[in-house]
């Protein structure tokens, strides 16, 4: 029974942080049809800032973990205002191999920064995180339960940004028509830059959380939970906000449940995520919650 | 209040508007006549600045529209009802009409149109929490028309509001048209369907591929050989 508790809470644990990433793949999908491989890559930074910030520069780890959530989401605007917006009429594949550069640039900019490159590097942890709670005869570490209440805050918190505010109204407009958005008098490229501030904000919150649950960061290390969380956003419907929640926390849950009952499959991890993810493009490629798209004209 | 003079718009290799003149004065209903690809909504998308133009002038009360986003179009006081609705149909009645307010910071005012264009359309006062998706062709119509007004706008333009509707419907739609008239509202109305627009409007422009044919007050374009031939089919 205490097995299947904390097996439980991990997958609970793993998911959040999925479904934290798979919000800024669906939205921005949902709006320029673009598979932002550089989303991924945009988690991992959020991890580094929080090192230079906490371990470098010294700040109480709150307020730099704080700072990072901040910086990251400029950058997630940054990146969208020079490299896509340029690229907005052209066509899409020329959106997805910039997307690839981006990433590769961002990666890249790790492994030769002066303070990043090299040797991986010790996240720093915060004490709540590691503290072991008890409950009867089941040893619970703060990581389980703060990572998934601080993933949920997050994601109510989106909730209600996109279905109970003005922004919200015109992010959900413009995933179905761009121009009609603009007729209505708002500045798309704002709601677009909301958008990329939003889904990386959560990307890195995504990201400082992951590095309480993995504490050690290198260049690599958004690569396959970028991946990870994309398939969660095609289990739940890429486009749709509530789906790339409920496709995290399926694919944390299912993650976790199969290395724990089934230790010798534990190999078979990402071949096991990737054949659901070639499942769902072939058999349901609209996801659980998702409806035919329309191709864009 | 609206004034365009020698429009010229190009798609691609193809001259689809020819230099267009017209004129809207404050007050007044106007309308744009022509059959499908004369350049009617290709006018409107000018104005609105979805399309560049090669060569002309746009101007509102003086001010030019040129070269200004479509969201600052808005914001100057012309907003749209497009072709084909485009209702957003995830959206609530609700909220599809909040959206066309959302340039809009004075929250009486937009309580105040919210209550008119419930008035003017009773059936989306009924259905204002559904999705827009689930209502018929002619409620969606009302609703790209009430969405356009939440705006608040000085001009209106309103792009074949009769397309695909039911005969009942295009007079439902009209009788509201006919509100808006009598309340002074200015419009700009693009038309297939002549006979309804020749009713309602004060005076009239016939485009035929990318050039104005004729122009007049409505009186005498429907008693104009082209237009009854061409238009009104007698």
């Amino acid at each position: 029974m205490a097995t299947y508790l904390q097996q439980v809470l991990n997958g609970v644990t793993l998911g959040s942080l999925y479904a934290l990433i798979a919000i800024g793949y669906t939205m921005v999908y949902g709006i320029l049809r673009l598979i932002n491989f550089a989303h991924g890559d945009v988690f991992m930074w959020a991890g580094y800032w929080v090192f230079f910030l906490v371990a470098l520069f010294r700040l109480p780890w709150w307020i730099g973990a704080l700072c990072a959530v901040v910086i990251t989401a400029l950058m997630g605007v940054t990146i969208e205002r020079v490299a896509y917006r340029p690229l907005r009429e052209a066509p899409r594949i020329s959106l997805l191999i910039t997307a690839i550069g981006v990433s590769f640039l961002l990666e890249n900019l790790i492994i030769v920064l002066p303070w990043a490159g090299g040797r991986q590097k010790p996240y720093p942890t915060p004490a709540l995180m590691t503290q072991i709670y008890t409950v009867g005869n089941v040893r619970i570490q703060g990581v389980t339960i703060w990572v998934p209440l601080i993933a949920a805050a997050c994601l109510l918190g989106l909730i209600f940004l996109v279905y109970r505010t003005k922004v919200g109204r015109a992010m959900r407009a413009i995933a179905t028509d761009i121009e009609t958005t603009a007729l209505m008098g708002a500045d798309i490229n704002r709601v677009i830059s909301y958008t990329f501030l939003v889904g990386s904000a959560l990307a890195a919150v995504g990201g400082i959380l992951w590095g309480c649950r993995y504490p050690r960061l290198q260049w690599d290390l958004g690569i396959m939970p970028g991946w990870r969380a994309f398939t969660a956003a095609v289990i739940g419907g890429i486009g749709n906000i509530v789906g790339a929640m409920l496709g995290g926390f399926l694919l944390g849950l299912a993650e976790i449940l199969i290395v724990a009952f089934l230790p010798g499959l534990s190999g078979f991890r990402d071949a096991f995520i990737f054949a659901i993810l070639i499942f769902f493009l072939l058999f349901k490629p609209t996801g659980i919650l998702g409806k035919p798209m329309k191709e864009k004209v | 209040m609206l004034e365009v003079q020698n429009l010229h718009v190009f798609y691609g290799g193809i001259h689809a508007l020819q230099g267009l003149s017209l004129s809207v004065p404050e007050g007044k209903v106007v309308t744009l006549l022509g059959a499908n690809g004369a350049g009617k909504t290709t006018s409107l998308r000018a104005i609105m600045g979805l399309v560049r133009p090669r060569e002309g002038q746009i101007s509102l009360n003086g001010v030019s529209l040129l070269g200004k986003k479509p969201y600052e179009v808005v914001r100057m006081g012309v907003s749209m009802a497009p072709e084909g609705r485009r209702i957003f149909p995830d959206l609530t009645v609700l909220e599809n009409l909040l959206l066309g307010a959302y340039a809009r910071t004075d929250t009486a005012g937009v309580a105040r149109d919210l209550e008119f264009v419930f008035s003017l359309f009773p059936r989306l006062r009924e259905r204002q929490n559904q999705r827009g998706g689930t209502l018929s062709g002619g409620e969606q119509q009302m609703l790209a028309v009430a969405r356009a007004l939440m705006a608040g706008p000085k001009l209106l333009l309103l792009d074949e509001p009769s397309l695909g509707l039911a005969p009942v419907l295009i007079t439902e739609v009209y009788r509201a048209f006919q509100r808006l008239r009598e309340e002074g509202r200015t419009i700009l109305l693009v038309e297939q369907n002549a006979r309804a627009a020749l009713s309602l409007a004060d005076y009239g422009y016939v485009l035929e591929t990318g050039r104005l044919v004729a122009h007049g007050p409505t009186s005498e374009l429907r008693e104009s050989d082209l237009v009854r031939k061409a238009y009104l089919g007698i």
